[in-house]
């Protein structure tokens, strides 16, 4: 933490000068020191309180120093400090200095190359240089979330095939995604996200019947029998509920990277979306947003080759969504979806970057989408199986992550067809207690419209119930009142 | 400021700070560069009291300040006679809508450090008409947020911060640009504490200046109440007098559901004497403007104006309406409204959206279905007209309801008794 603190605190004085540059004051550098002597002692919490405190400190000096924000109005106090610089290299305006070149040269719509991609272990799972710091505990209990989401993706979808739910979506190949950013992070970091992460419910503690209960819309469900399945959300684990537009959920996360930062908390904001969610308005304002205002949050978009039927090449013309950062003042990287421990790491750089500098991360996670969208799609229809099968087997990051902590000597087969056996029978047992317990009573109908139930609902909901009793074999018989 | 400069909102307060702050008033204008070159220019320096009386200060040399005049003058010719609308304590202080809207942000920002106020040019410029004026150099501008023009996602992120604590006021530079946000606003503005079976909660305000009546052409003059109203888990008000406006804005930013907020662009410049003491208005209750015994002219926001001044004209000619602004748009006091329907047992709705799909027709439906045996007479409603709004002024003062009709409408519906 200490490291954290001295970069930050040099970012800020970077950040300020940066900012007030332009003016090039020399009264600047007596404001500094000030800086320094009032911030040696810098916990995160302080540092984000400083944060909004630099704009007061910076208040008390003359107006011209006061915020960055109000630079843009004193165009014509900035340039006439500017006299020792030769204004014919450089045009001065709001924003910034520019230089001036006499080549008309456009810029290429692409890198000559694409952004690699971080990755630590090769297909076979071994590690291809230097050491990952993760202990056995941490590692093992990745695998086995892994596994548990792999085989609850697989029942469940198999009992919506069987009509016992109505709807289902898997994860399916982008479980280390899941997994391992949920493991970078800790409890205090709101996740808001997009439907394709329910790994990071199940690593923080949601268990198999919550999931259950939900997918089955039962009395035990979290939300009340109020959404689809799949849109789990646990204001406990703090997971924001999955609302089923696409990239919504991206503005909502700079909101809470925004409150986190106005408590000075030492914790980020991570919301995860797709390729296609990229191409949505909300992608593009929430980057922007997050870089303006200097929001700790991370945007992990899981690039999976598709939107429904829509490959990336007709999503977009970028070299993915990594390069997009730059263009909005964000820092990014693009990993390796299905190597845990590049995930892991990643993630973990990143949300320390988030919290001490103050500023958003963008993680680009290369992975491909093995199953179909939903239950609602057959992906044969629009793509090879061998690609399907390709990804599937030899790609699979469950597999490969197997190999490397067998290699360690923290797993064997013998716990593995343990794991899978006990995690089957738990969830066909979660199953069946989830389809034989009630449903949501008719009042659930009405109440959490409002904080308190008005007046025109009481009413709806009375003449519903009047219905009812005089026509009860026109509702469900399991329709608790 | 200075006390002749009282009188500014939106263009004329821009022009009034370029004097103050030796700004140039047109870099000033720029943030706002949104709003149409005749507002801009229309900055003509107007005191607009509620008890009718106008002082035009003819700023700029323009022609149509006159027209600018009888627009005004027609919004507010009625003095606000009723008890309840003005503080009933003489001692108190004197304030325009405007700053009235700024009191109650001011004093729950003050009271609640989780109160936040986000927007276009909220911040450094207080606001298009002002109303978060100052707020950026007493809170910081990190909790009065400037965002940059994107309304559905500084919409989104309000309610993100909102699930988290925080109780942000959303404002939309203009009504209008709410549209954008109608997704966020819709999809999970009003849904996510009841998707989440109660956990996650939205106590966000969003609110902003609508309405028709500165000729600012046809996108600038949406009234989104129409809209919005079929929106499950939201709940709506409109303001209307400084003492209504301070007091539903504390109400709202104090109210754990979405509030969305209607203000109206010509209303901003009303003067009245509101109390020192703090008071919160009901978010679900209407006003009694001027009780009667003939018919029940239900209104809200700037018609409230024009229903008054009707009123004055009904009675010299022996009417005796009662007029109610409704205030609370979603949902409606059916109690006030149901006492007084039975008490006079004819309707007249005032309102400024559309006919179609309007809060009018809504009204209708619920008055009928409730009070169906106490009426004497179909339930009227006078709406804008369904187009889009002309920017001509004469076109433009044609769309809305005007003083005129609500007599005609009063003496057909009373007539047809007799």
């Amino acid at each position: 933490m200490a490291v954290c603190v001295r970069q930050s605190r040099n970012s800020i004085i970077n950040h300020v000068k940066a900012k007030m540059g332009l003016l090039g004051l020399t009264c600047l550098s007596s404001s500094m020191p000030s800086l320094n002597t009032d911030h040696r002692t810098l916990s995160a919490a302080s540092l984000a309180k400083d944060l909004r405190n630099q704009n007061s400190v910076l208040e008390n000096k003359p107006t011209l120093y006061r915020t960055r924000r109000f630079d843009s109005t004193k165009p014509h106090q900035r340039s006439g400090v500017q006299s020792n610089v030769a204004s014919s290299q450089f045009l001065d305006f709001p924003g910034g200095k520019v230089a001036f070149t006499s080549e008309m040269r456009f810029i290429s719509e692409s890198p000559k190359e694409r952004i690699p991609c971080y990755r630590v272990l090769d297909d076979d799972g071994q590690l291809i240089e230097g050491g990952i710091n993760v202990s056995k505990e941490i590692a093992v209990k990745m695998y086995s979330d892994m596994a548990t989401l792999q085989t609850m993706d697989t029942i469940f979808y198999d009992a919506q095939r069987q009509g016992r739910i109505s709807f289902y979506l898997t994860t399916i190949g982008e479980e280390a995604i899941n997994i391992a950013s949920a493991a970078a992070l800790t409890i205090d970091d709101f996740v808001v996200p997009q439907y394709r992460e329910p790994g990071v419910l199940l690593w923080r503690g949601f268990t198999l019947q919550q999931f259950a209960n939900q997918c089955f819309s039962n009395r035990g469900d979290d939300c009340r029998g109020r959404q689809m399945p799949v849109h789990y959300g646990s204001k406990k684990l703090n997971y924001l509920t999955v609302a089923s537009t696409i990239a919504s959920q991206l503005p909502h996360a700079v909101g809470v990277a925004y409150s986190l930062k106005m408590d000075g908390k030492d914790a980020c904001a991570v919301t995860y979306f797709g390729d296609g969610g990229s191409s949505e308005g909300d992608f593009h304002a929430a980057l922007n947003f997050a870089a303006v205002t200097e929001a700790p949050v991370l945007f992990i978009c899981r690039n999976n080759g598709w939107a429904i039927s829509t490959p990336t090449s007709d999503q977009f013309r970028s070299d993915g969504i990594v390069v997009r950062g730059e263009a909005y003042g964000v820092q990014s990287i693009r990993v390796d979806g299905n190597d845990t421990l590049a995930l892991y790491s990643a993630v973990r750089a990143a949300r320390e970057m988030a919290i001490c500098e103050q500023r958003p991360i963008l993680i680009e996670a290369m992975t491909y989408r093995v199953g179909h969208h939903s239950t609602s799609d057959d992906s044969t229809k629009y793509r090879p199986v061998d690609e399907i099968e390709l990804w599937r087997s030899a790609r699979d990051p469950i597999t490969r992550f197997r190999k490397w902590i067998e290699s360690n000597g923290w797993w064997s087969s013998e716990a593995e067809s343990e794991l899978r056996s006990n995690v089957r029978k738990q969830l066909l047992d979660a199953i069946q207690v989830a389809e034989t317990t009630e449903k949501p009573p008719l009042v659930d109908m009405f109440t959490d419209v409002y904080d308190a139930v008005p007046s025109n609902l009481s009413e709806q909901e009375k003449w519903l119930r009047e219905t009812i009793k005089i026509h009860p074999q026109d509702y469900p018989s399991d329709f608790p009142l | 400021m200075a006390t002749i400069f009282q009188g500014l909102g939106g263009a004329g307060a821009a022009a009034a700070a370029a004097l103050t702050k030796s700004f140039n008033s047109k870099k000033l204008l720029l943030p706002s560069s949104r709003r149409s070159l005749a507002e801009r220019k229309a900055s003509s320096l107007l005191v607009v009291r509620s008890d009718g009386s106008v002082n035009l200060n003819l700023g700029s040399s323009n022609g149509r300040a006159r027209r600018v005049d009888q627009l005004i003058t027609n919004a507010v010719a009625t003095k606000a006679d009723t008890s309840s609308a003005s503080s009933a304590s003489k001692p108190g202080h004197e304030l325009l809508l405007f700053e009235a809207l700024r009191e109650g942000l001011e004093e729950e920002m003050d009271r609640d450090p989780h109160v936040c106020v986000m927007g276009e040019d909220v911040g450094h410029l207080g606001g298009s008409y002002k109303v978060s004026e100052g707020l950026a150099e007493k809170y910081g501008d990190l909790r009065v947020l400037d965002t940059p023009i994107a309304e559905n996602s500084f919409t989104g992120m309000g309610i993100g911060a909102a699930v988290t604590g925080l109780r942000p006021i959303v404002e939309g530079m203009n009504m209008g640009f709410l549209l954008l946000a109608f997704n966020q606003i819709s999809n999970i503005c009003g849904m996510i504490h009841y998707t989440s079976g109660g956990q996650f909660h939205v106590p966000i305000v969003i609110r902003g200046p609508g309405g028709v009546g500165r000729q600012l052409g046809a996108e600038h003059s949406q009234r989104l109440e129409s809209y919005f109203q079929s929106i499950p888990g939201i709940q709506m008000v409109a303001c209307s007098t400084p003492y209504n406006a301070k007091g539903l804005m504390k109400a709202a930013i104090r109210s754990e559901n979405p509030v969305i907020l209607f203000e109206h662009v010509l209303l901003y410049n009303l003067k009245e004497r509101i109390p020192d003491e703090e008071y919160i208005c009901n978010l679900e209750e209407a006003e009694m403007v001027r009780p009667g015994e003939h018919v029940t002219i239900l209104t809200y926001s700037r018609m409230r104006y024009h229903a008054m001044q009707a009123a004055k004209t009904l009675v010299n000619k022996g009417y005796d309406p009662e007029v109610i602004d409704i205030r609370s748009l979603k949902p409606f006091d059916l109690h006030m409204i149901g006492n007084s329907v039975k008490k006079t047992h004819r309707v007249l709705i005032v309102e400024e959206c559309m006919r179609a799909g309007g809060i009018g027709a809504s009204l209708i439906a619920a008055i009928t279905e409730n009070f169906h045996d106490y009426l004497d007479a179909p339930v009227v409603c006078l709406s804008s007209q369904d187009v889009p709004t002309p920017y001509a002024g004469t076109l433009e003062e044609w769309t809305i309801v005007q003083p005129a009709q609500i007599v005609r409408a009063v003496e057909q519906l009373c007539q047809k008794l007799q």
